[in-house]
């Protein structure tokens, strides 16, 4: 009956009077990598410890390995592999005992453990700092080490909060190779961000999540074209530079404008937007990129992502 | 779940909890054991000893042979309660170790029975080091009079297991490592020096008697006495039970309060 890997129906959760998920509704597909991306404060990291079952949902359905998380909680964590937002690793061991006590916990033997450690060490690169201690890794690899951790116990099921957030971009690169590497081997992946181009780079669909709620789903390509048009044109101008560029493109065929803060977007297909560049007196304030899934939240909300 | 169940959901979970304990102190034991190796014996010399001269008790026996079972009963306590209050509250808020292993098959109430556990042991670890020590020191000091003495080892699993619920329970409503010193200042340190470690109780006025029935500690110094000098009373199955219905109620109290803070 429950036949997705994760199925939320009319999921809530509040906190007190404030309803940090409001209703939401979703299934992943088995062997897809699913994202959930939405600025900070829109429920996401709620979602996710709800489907972890460290925190109850307050309403709605939750199935995760066709099990209810409010009445099966030790069975669907032995599903998951967990990788929280911040590195909750255990300082007072070393790398490898990180690993290995980690897969106490789901109840492996130290004989099953052993070769599944070595083999996490090995595919994130940890081999060399397996004596060392967690308080002597770089950023990158205490984020690897904890991805590591979450694959010991060979979860069917891999949740990730904001797997990259605080990294530098080349620790960042390092990380979506590992996950774009297990998505190969076909885990099914289940993650949050608020890094459109992490969404589009690694998820098969999403939902876009603000204030709790969804605001559309989708397979990145789509809601992209869907929303933003294949071509976005953005304008740099103070107010007063832009008043009379606005009243002459107003209406024009084909683009939809959305003014932000001190940009002026203009979203539609290529002709379309290249037409109302030709409007703009100083090329140096117009400039022409492909759309993204910034652009996607930006013309639902009105407002940016990373604000 | 509700947060005032009184059943716990338990399984092994709370084993690999104290498991993770035990590796973390194999990994450090050398900062954690050698350096408390001598307090003990100081304490022996110097109020057992240097005080103990001074004093003369009404029942006859030399004063380091009274302080002896209330010393075990003592650092046994301070044991426990440094593993479960501040130990447990560094890993509760500042390393995140129970929301780490929250996220595994492990419950909150394994978690935090596996603390109680880890507390109970170096309870126990620490009582019997002291027992070891006066036994080494018997052919001088005659502390340990009788074989029941032994049993001092198994039981001291009860105050173990008392003082780390009360600890945890303060550390679960803990909302900064500062407030310890409310606990150990007007928790323990009075349990300390009121505890009937240092001097009799039976000839102090009834009051201070009566005070004194309701400190934890003075029921565990009661039972060591009587083990290590060979005087069973059957008052002190009314100690037992004292600590057994008191461990039952601060358990219940513990899971609760950290069942409250952890599970959103």
């Amino acid at each position: 009956m429950h036949q997705f890997p994760v199925e939320a129906r009319g999921l809530v959760k509040t906190y007190g009077s404030f309803r940090a998920v409001d209703g939401v509704s979703f299934a992943v597909r088995e062997g897809e990598c699913f994202g959930i991306l939405g600025p900070n404060g829109a429920g996401k990291s709620t979602t996710i410890k709800m489907i972890s079952c460290v925190s109850p949902p307050s309403g709605g359905e939750l199935y995760v390995g066709g099990m209810d998380v409010r009445k099966k909680a030790r069975e669907v964590k032995s599903i998951l592999g967990i990788v929280p937002q911040d590195d909750n690793l255990d300082p007072d061991l070393s790398v490898r005992q990180n690993l290995l006590v980690y897969a106490r916990y789901y109840n492996l033997s130290k004989r099953e453990a052993m070769p599944a450690v070595d083999e996490a060490l090995d595919l994130f690169q940890l081999t060399e700092k397996a004596d060392a201690r967690v308080d002597d890794l770089s950023g990158g690899m205490k984020r690897r080490l904890v991805i590591a951790r979450a694959l010991v116990h060979n979860p069917r099921i891999v949740v990730l909060d904001e797997p990259t957030t605080g990294l530098d971009p080349q620790a960042r690169h390092l990380v979506w190779q590992k996950l774009r590497l297990l998505k190969s081997r076909g885990v099914t992946m289940l993650l949050t961000t608020h890094y459109m181009d992490e969404a589009a780079h690694l998820c098969d669909r999403l939902i876009i999540v603000h204030r709790g709620r969804i605001l559309t789903e989708g397979e990145p390509r789509a809601l992209i074209s869907e929303f933003a048009g294949d071509q976005v044109l953005e304008l740099r101008m103070s107010p007063g530079e832009r008043a009379p560029l606005l009243a002459e493109i107003q209406g024009a065929p084909g683009v939809a404008i959305e003014e932000v803060e001190d940009i002026v977007y203009v979203f539609g297909a290529p002709e379309a937007t290249q037409k109302v560049a030709e409007h703009v007196n100083d090329p140096s304030k117009a400039f022409l990129r492909p759309g993204n899934l910034e652009d996607v939240f930006l013309r639902l909300t009105g407002r940016g992502l990373l604000d | 779940m509700s947060a005032f169940a009184v059943r716990p959901d338990l399984s092994i979970g709370a084993w690999r909890v104290w498991q993770r304990h035990r590796d973390v102190l194999l990994t450090l034991w050398k900062s954690e054991f050698v350096a408390q190796l001598a307090e003990p014996v100081i304490v022996i010399f110097a109020l057992g000893l240097g005080l103990g001269q001074f004093v003369e008790l009404s029942s006859g026996e030399d004063y380091v042979v009274f302080l002896a079972p209330g010393l075990i009963a003592m650092f046994a306590m301070f044991a426990a309660v440094f593993e479960c209050s501040w130990g447990s509250y560094v890993r509760l808020e500042m390393q995140g170790t129970y929301r780490a292993i929250m996220a595994t098959p492990v419950s909150v109430d394994d978690i935090i029975t596996g603390e109680l556990l880890w507390g109970t042991t170096r309870a126990m670890i620490t009582g019997s080091y002291i027992l070891l020590v006066a036994v080494l020191l018997n052919p001088w000091f005659h502390m340990v009079e009788s074989p029941l003495a032994i049993l001092v080892v198994p039981l001291l699993f009860l105050p173990g297991m008392l003082f780390s619920c009360i600890s945890l329970c303060f550390a679960s409503v803990a909302r900064a490592m500062s407030q310890f010193s409310y606990f150990f200042n007007l928790v323990i340190n009075p349990m300390f020096w009121f505890g009937g470690a240092f001097f009799p109780f039976d000839e102090l006025p009834e009051w201070a008697q009566v005070l004194g029935w309701f400190i934890p500690l003075t029921h565990v110094v009661d039972i060591n006495r009587g083990l290590m000098q060979g005087e069973l009373h059957w008052s002190l199955l009314g100690d037992l039970a004292w600590i057994i219905a008191a461990t039952a109620i601060f358990y219940w109290l513990a899971l609760v309060g950290m069942r409250r803070r952890l599970i959103e």
